[in-house]
């Protein structure tokens, strides 16, 4: 498409929940009508085609693809939900040098002409891998828990982007957004743990949204639903936000969540926190 | 409430420690790895508009790169011009 958008989900962290949210962010997408593919970068250790469900579906990866041993069209996943999402899974392969920059340029060009979004889930590190995830992208995600090494390697990876990517290579700049994932309100204001606007003023990039910490997620990637698929909970609906707000779009996400409302008056009246 | 909880009443926060931690190690990381000075952007623009001059060549010919090597930096240039703009 015309208007194809790359967009890598990063953060130089492992286990932040970059993976957790490209499955969320990439549905979320498909759902509201945008034709959406997701890229599992993490050669060797694939696991977006687990948060997503497919796992038994992989035949042909991003790898083959490169090789020419695949067309896409045989490596894309269609998910059975969403009819407007795909999935490019990765190689298990162990060989460092499967991901060159000509073969990721080649798939990445011929999905522009099929998608509007192309997410682009990062390996963490700043290796091979993550650094392929991030050069073609125009927007980068960045995924950061309150806590100081998360903090720490998203300046890290703030830094690449803006040294490393095609983008800045050509003198432009990445747009960023900061995601900040496994927030408990209740800790920070028992001074245990940073706020959103400590980490804004550290990384000073723009808020993309804040998804608290929620048992939800775990039920959800026990099952392989992306969250923002899944059953109303608190980190479905924050992502929803942090969709509108990247598309650019008023907020509708509370429309739909009477259910979610009503449980939340519930626990305002108990008094509990989470 | 245990004696600690007084002690710790009297100490500053966790997070606050956080942030002031980060702070300094944030800043010390971005000095490091500042392999891209402020002059970049512009001396990018410049050498587009000399190459222009004589040749037709688009912005994304032009690659301009400065890495580290120990106690010098190396700046190059990658200036690709398509046969036929000659």
């Amino acid at each position: 498409m015309a208007d194809a958008k790359v967009i890598v989900v990063t953060s130089g962290k492992g286990g932040v929940g970059k993976t957790t949210s490209t499955a969320a962010i990439g549905a979320e997408l498909a759902r509201r009508g945008k034709k959406t593919v997701v890229i599992d970068f993490d050669i060797g250790l694939r696991n977006l085609d687990l948060i997503m469900g497919c796992e038994r579906r992989v035949i042909y990866d991003f790898i083959n693809v490169i090789n020419d041993e695949a067309t896409l069209s045989q490596a894309l996943i269609k998910d059975k939900r969403e009819p407007n999402l795909y999935i490019l899974p990765a190689s298990q392969t162990r060989n460092k040098d499967a991901l060159q920059q000509e073969g990721v340029a080649k798939v990445i060009e011929l999905l522009k002409k099929d998608f509007k979004y192309i997410i682009c889930d990062s390996p963490a590190g700043i290796e091979r891998g993550a650094l392929m995830a991030l050069y073609y992208a125009e927007e980068a995600i960045i995924i950061t828990n309150p806590e100081v090494s998360s903090v720490r390697d998203s300046d890290r990876i703030i830094g690449v982007l803006n040294s490393d990517s095609k983008l800045a290579k050509e003198g432009h700049e990445v747009k960023k957004h900061l995601l900040i994932t496994r927030f408990s309100q209740a800790r920070v204001k028992r001074g245990e743990m940073l706020s959103i606007e400590d980490i804004q003023e550290i990384l000073a990039v723009d808020l993309l949204g804040v998804i608290p910490e929620s048992q939800a997620v775990l039920s959800a990637s026990n099952q392989g639903i992306p969250i923002t698929l899944d059953v109303d909970n608190d980190a479905k609906f924050a992502y929803r936000a942090a969709v509108s707000k990247l598309l650019g779009e008023p907020e509708v996400a509370q429309q739909s969540s009477k259910g979610w409302n009503f449980l939340k008056n519930m626990r305002i009246f108990k008094g509990e926190t989470v | 409430m245990s004696i600690l909880d007084l002690i710790r009443f009297k100490k500053q926060s966790s997070a606050s420690t956080a942030k002031e931690r980060l702070q300094i190690v944030v800043s010390h990381q971005r000095a490091n790895n500042s392999n891209k000075p402020d002059y970049l952007p512009q001396l990018h623009k410049e050498l587009l508009d000399v190459v222009s001059k004589y040749a037709q060549i688009d912005r994304e010919r032009i690659q301009v790169q400065l890495q580290n090597e120990g106690d010098f930096s190396v700046l190059e240039l990658n200036i690709t011009i398509p046969s036929e703009a000659i």
